[in-house]
């Protein structure tokens, strides 16, 4: 097949991510009356990328598999 | 409104992806095989995320919110009810006849089954459908934009006026559907499908969350919504008693059994996602591995309607001068007014100011969202407009390029032919679908009677399907007849009853008046319950008195005469049967919970 999707998956929230958890660290927190005080940029930033990460790694480790 | 960089550098980074994905599968891509079927070789997994994914467009989103936000938890009946026991059932019994007939679309399926006219009706009315839906679907997105005013500073720093947010989301929307299409067919459609739906799930999650928070949990929830909101079954034994206005029977009978067979049973669409998987046992595993995610995502769609309604207003709620009363007042929380071309709030004829319930979801992300996740939020938004009309655009290709122009237009050409045929169909049903997104702008009433037409055209279809699958004496002039009796029966229905409060016209009663319905819903359940029962008895008189088939030709395509498919060799959690009933008492479970 190819490609496998969870590569490109992985890569996409990984840098999306990243991008959130970059802003939420500079960003003015005054953005922050919206979602109830909390970063969420942060927060959620962090679990995509962990997503990200999660998806790349399943992703490579297939493909390094002999293939049957 | 306007957003900042952060969520606009999010949309670029998707689109690079969107793209990528195109390019790259592009090189795997040499057959029409490849291009149309995904080259048979998907696993299960990602089979079935794109299955609700290619659902999960524009209607789906906003709409469903919207009707969370006008009914409550009762919109869980699209799922609960309308989705996944379907969605069980084409699984575990129809997949085998789709998947091992060797058929490459619905449509086929019916040649191999029945005949060549009944294919004929099938592909046309299909082919026709799913263009205009995705010219809808285009239409939608490029009016919602345009409410949100999303594209007028950019519009306002080219030098553009701000008329032209317009044209430009159409434009841009369809460049970008038509380049990762074109470039990678089924495949890549299907990948992007399987990205938007974690965009979807990563976009939709934080909202609800917090939206939950804000309002104290689910019990701070139930006691700011208006009565009746909280439960999905109670109110339902009759028509006036629940904010949907129909009854449980006309709901189970012709959501649940009906419409909802119809759509995930028949529908190419969806059908198509299956029939990429690289087994048998995988297309099967394809519909119940959707059907887990489909089973809650109601708490992010349809949430986001309840919170959005919940919520205090942010100012006085719209009234009016004259005849205010306590009745003219609607619980509103932040979905705004719908607004007429001069901006005065829309009134019905009782004088109840109309909610604009379509934006529930945007005005929700505005609310909750900062600079940042709002980007994201938006992102998952465009991406479901985009994978709704993608998967359109995917099923046309294929019907056209099989079973329109390979069987009537020109039969015999070479594989290359028809790969070349398949991209060029992606280009001008993608050209066709701007056009009907544009004669929906000019023609309101227009893309309503189509809609209306392919709901005569739809209604009946399951019942075809049904007796073809399960009983060997059906025959193609019995399902041809049943269909057509079908359709009229639907048009004939909707021509004489008509909703309580609607007037004589594309809502019905064009013919008389015969009986009136407490709610649209109400009739268009019974107008699908009526055309199906008609097809299902037409074809079987019809099938009774033609000649049958020779059993020998009917061979993996007719339950009676297929050998099961062997899944001994399988775990228990790959087999169908046992994921499918899993699936179902989960199911069951919800709708107990919520009750």
């Amino acid at each position: 097949m190819g490609l496998d999707i969870r590569l490109p998956i992985g890569l996409m929230f990984g840098v999306l991510g990243a991008m959130l958890v970059a802003y939420g660290l500079v960003a003015d927190p005054a953005i922050y009356q919206r979602s109830l005080g909390l970063n969420v940029n942060l927060g959620w930033g962090l679990a995509l990328l962990a997503f990200g990460g999660a998806m790349f790694h399943f992703g490579r480790r297939a493909g390094k598999a002999p293939t049957t | 409104m306007t957003l900042s960089a952060i969520d606009w550098a999010i949309m670029l980074v998707y689109l690079v992806f969107v793209l990528g994905i195109g390019v790259v599968v592009k090189r795997h891509t040499r057959s029409s095989e490849d291009f149309f079927l995904a080259g048979r070789a998907l696993p299960a997994w990602v089979c079935g995320l794109a299955f609700i994914s290619a659902n999960l467009g524009a209607q789906e989103v906003i709409g469903m919110a919207a009707s969370g936000a006008k009914y409550g938890i009762a919109t869980s009946h699209f799922y609960w009810v309308g989705a996944i026991p379907a969605m069980v059932f084409v699984g575990v019994f129809m997949m085998p006849f789709y998947y091992g007939s060797r058929a490459r679309s619905v449509p086929e399926y019916l040649r191999l089954r029945f005949d060549e006219k009944t294919r004929a009706l099938n592909a046309v009315s299909f082919a026709v459908m799913t263009v205009f839906s995705s010219g809808v679907s285009m239409y939608a997105m490029a009016k919602l934009l345009q409410t949100l005013k999303l594209l007028d500073s950019p519009l306002a720093a080219l030098g553009l006026p701000a008329a032209w947010a317009f044209h430009l989301s159409i434009l841009a929307s369809a460049c970008i559907v038509l380049a990762y299409t074109f470039l990678g067919g089924l495949t890549s459609a299907i990948y992007n499908e399987v990205l938007q739906f974690f965009l979807i799930v990563a976009g939709f999650l934080p909202l609800v969350l917090l939206g939950l928070a804000d309002v104290g949990g689910w019990s701070g929830l139930k006691a700011r919504l208006p009565d009746g909101f909280a439960h999905s079954w109670q109110g339902m034994g009759s028509a006036s008693t629940n904010p949907m206005g129909v009854e449980w029977f006309g709901m189970v009978m012709g959501l649940g059994f009906v419409l909802s067979f119809g759509y995930w049973c028949t529908d190419f669409l969806v059908v198509q996602r299956a029939m990429a998987a690289h087994s048998i046992s995988a297309a099967r595993r394809t519909p119940l591995i959707a059907a887990l995610p489909k089973m809650v995502f109601p708490f992010l769609v349809i949430l986001p309607g309840l919170l959005a309604v919940a919520l205090p207003a942010p100012s006085a709620p719209p009234t009016l001068q004259a005849g205010d009363s306590a009745s003219a007042r609607v619980q509103s929380g932040i979905v705004p007014p719908k607004l007429d071309e001069s901006g005065r709030p829309v009134v019905d004829k009782n004088g109840k100011v109309q909610l604009d319930y379509d934006l529930a979801i945007p005005q929700m992300l505005l609310h909750y969202l900062p600079p940042g996740l709002l980007g994201l939020g938006l992102t998952a938004l465009l991406a479901s407009f985009m994978s709704g009309m993608a998967g359109n655009v995917t099923a046309f290709n294929t019907v056209w390029t099989y079973d329109i122009y390979q069987s009537y237009i020109r039969p015999q050409a070479s594989d290359e032919h028809y790969l070349w045929m398949g991209r060029m169909a992606t280009v001008f049903g993608i050209g066709l679908s701007v056009l009907a997104a544009y004669v929906a702008t000019r023609f309101n009433n227009i893309m309503d009677m189509l809609q209306l037409v392919f709901a005569f055209v739809n209604a009946p279809v399951f019942a075809t399907f049904l007796l073809g699958m399960f009983w060997k004496r059906a025959t193609g002039h019995g399902a041809f007849t049943g269909l057509v009796a079908g359709t009229l029966a639907a048009a004939l229905h909707h021509g004489l009853t008509l909703p309580s409060g609607a007037e004589a016209g594309v809502k019905g009663g064009w013919l008389g008046m015969l009986e009136s319905y407490p709610s649209e819903m109400a009739q268009n359940f019974w107008t699908a319950i009526l055309a199906w029962s008609v097809c299902f008895a037409v074809t079987i008189v019809v099938s009774l008195i033609t000649a049958p088939r020779a059993e020998s030709e009917l061979v993996g395509l007719v339950y009676s005469l297929t050998q099961r498919p062997a899944e001994d060799d399988l775990p228990w959690f790959e087999r169908p049967a046992p994921l499918g009933g899993i699936v179902l008492a989960l199911t069951l479970m919800l709708n107990v919970v919520f009750w």
